[in-house]
């Protein structure tokens, strides 16, 4: 057994990067999140592996930080919760348009604007569907647990390195806040310069060589004819993310006729109110997307021959709910239950939503 | 086995450390474990509170509404969560500061003057200390050699020389829990 512990979801995330070889994480500050970085400081990566750890002056630097370190062909992350996003999204516009590898952590809080400290998902849209501007997609991860916290740091970068592209683990003020017994990942070295070149070199910026052309790392192309080309490439790009990189859980869905859906702590507490309703002699299920870009379309589809309705469960005014329906296509009832504002739902009211909405509707 | 719990009160009581001490003396005999805070901005005197599973299999919602156990310690969290423990439950309480007392009579109560122990030692630190052994004579949970052994993991060695104190207090609140129905 490896190395057991009990973990904030947030000095998780830092343990999991510095265990991962991650080469730089460039931050600033904002709740519920902070623990990160106050985790890597006292950590002090630099002294064990190199790790460059560094406060930036602003979210907007951070951003930046990480498309200059990506450049080199690097692993670089930095984390934020919403409005630190917010501030983020010209820089992972750049860095999806540049198609570089990159990791960002999202532990959401209610909005908009300043909103609140209290968790939330009401960043859904967001990461999905860009956040920044032109079309682009990250790749989307969505814990809902601890150990997925430490997980996904590792499978955020390996994903973002197949398909250099910006990886984003979009969590929430819950997960980031709350303990669970963890198993962290074994060490891996970070890669040599050396490594670096074989590994990444026909692409990266890691110095002219004699043997090729200068490697040019922009998100600008005045022709429009070479701009739509690339256009093109980025959209192959995320239908092979659609063919192969869908992630998702399955719970109790195999003789389920309710179907819940829900990501992150949502998932959780629909699990509970799953085994609620089954007590009630219910046949409800839950469908947990792993990941929300790619999103699991086709598994919805699988589960409607044997549905009689969806209950997209989220703690915002209903985001994801879109995209079930649009898998879903008018065949069956598709509602939404969530709260807002850093008000986390219980069992009980998911419960309520799905006796009232889904079956006395 | 699978306990639900909330420990409430104010900030500065321990009250988060408590759930943390416990949430680890539960890996310690192999149990899966959450720990989920409530607390405000302030750091000392706004409402704190925790809630705490340990569970053989695998924990779904560390959100919950109703528990198996309440460990109360003031009178705004009585008043918030009496009527979330769960019919045939218990209710742990320190009566100081209490001036209505809780009024079930479905679920089992208990007091504890931890408050009143902790200052005739001379010692308000192990006040929570108290607490979670009273609440260990109730519910037997988790065995004392595993808190111990989850102190011993979690604290740095420089601290190891108060876990004998902090056991003590542990033995104390056994010793001074107060069945009232």
């Amino acid at each position: 057994m490896g190395d057991i512990r009990l973990m904030k979801g947030n000095e998780v995330i830092a343990e999991a990067a510095i265990r991962c070889g991650c080469d730089g994480y460039y931050g600033y500050p904002i709740t519920p999140q902070s623990e990160i970085m106050e985790t890597l400081m006292l950590r002090r990566p630099w002294e064990e592996t190199g790790m460059v750890v560094l406060q930036a002056e602003s979210e907007v630097a951070s951003a930046n930080m990480l498309f200059g370190g990506a450049s080199a062909g690097k692993k670089v992350m930095t984390s934020s919760s919403s409005p630190g996003i917010s501030l983020m999204a010209e820089g992972i516009s750049y860095i999806a348009g540049a198609e570089l590898p990159a990791l960002f952590v999202n532990v959401q809080r209610g909005g908009p604007g300043l909103g609140t400290i209290q968790p939330s998902q009401a960043d859904y849209f967001q990461a999905t569907k860009g956040g920044g501007h032109g079309d682009y997609k990250l790749i989307v991860l969505a814990p809902s647990s601890v150990q997925e916290m430490n997980d996904f740091v590792d499978l955020g970068f390996e994903l973002a390195f197949k398909y250099r592209n910006p990886a984003m683990i979009l969590t929430d003020g819950v997960i980031g806040q709350m303990m669970e017994k963890v198993e962290l990942s074994e060490f891996k070295p970070r890669l040599t310069n050396q490594q670096v070149e074989e590994t990444q070199g026909n692409w990266a910026a890691t110095g002219k060589k004699k043997n090729r052309e200068r490697h040019i790392l922009t998100s600008l192309e005045l022709q429009s004819e070479k701009q739509e080309l690339h256009n093109q490439k980025l959209q192959a790009k995320y239908k092979q993310m659609e063919e192969e990189d869908v992630r998702f859980e399955l719970i109790n869905c195999d003789d389920a006729e309710y179907i819940l859906v829900a990501f992150g702590v949502s998932a959780r507490i629909s699990q509970k109110a799953v085994e609620i309703l089954r007590e009630k002699g219910i046949k409800a299920g839950l469908l947990r997307p792993i990941t929300l870009y790619p999103f699991p379309t086709k598994q919805i589809q699988k589960l409607i021959p044997q549905a009689k309705g969806f209950l997209s469960v989220e703690m915002n005014a209903g985001q994801m709910i879109e995209d079930i329906k649009l898998a879903v296509n008018g065949k069956l009832p598709v509602e939404h239950f969530g709260r807002m504002g850093g008000i986390i739902a219980t069992p009980a009211e998911i419960v309520e939503a799905v006796e009232s909405k889904l079956i006395g509707g | 086995m699978k306990e639900e719990i909330i420990i409430a009160g104010f900030g500065g009581q321990g009250v988060l450390s408590m759930g943390k001490i416990l949430a680890y003396s539960g890996i310690m005999q192999d149990q899966e474990v959450s720990w989920f805070p409530s607390y405000g901005p302030e750091m000392r005197g706004g409402t704190a509170n925790v809630s705490v599973i340990l569970s053989d299999e695998r924990i779904s919602s560390p959100v919950l509404n109703s528990f198996d156990t309440a460990i109360i310690l003031n009178q705004q969290s009585l008043d918030k969560f009496e009527e979330s423990v769960k019919p045939g439950g218990t209710l742990i309480f320190d009566p100081n500061g209490i001036v209505k007392e809780p009024s079930r009579t479905d679920i089992n109560i208990y007091k504890i003057e931890a408050t009143r122990l902790a200052a005739e030692q001379g010692q308000p630190k192990i006040f929570n200390m108290i607490v979670l052994g009273a609440f260990l004579k109730a519910k037997p949970i988790v065995k004392i050699e595993n808190v111990k052994r989850g102190l011993e993991k979690s604290l740095p060695e420089r601290h190891h020389h108060m876990i004998p104190m902090n056991i003590e207090a542990l033995e104390l609140g056994e010793k001074e829990l107060v069945t009232v129905r």
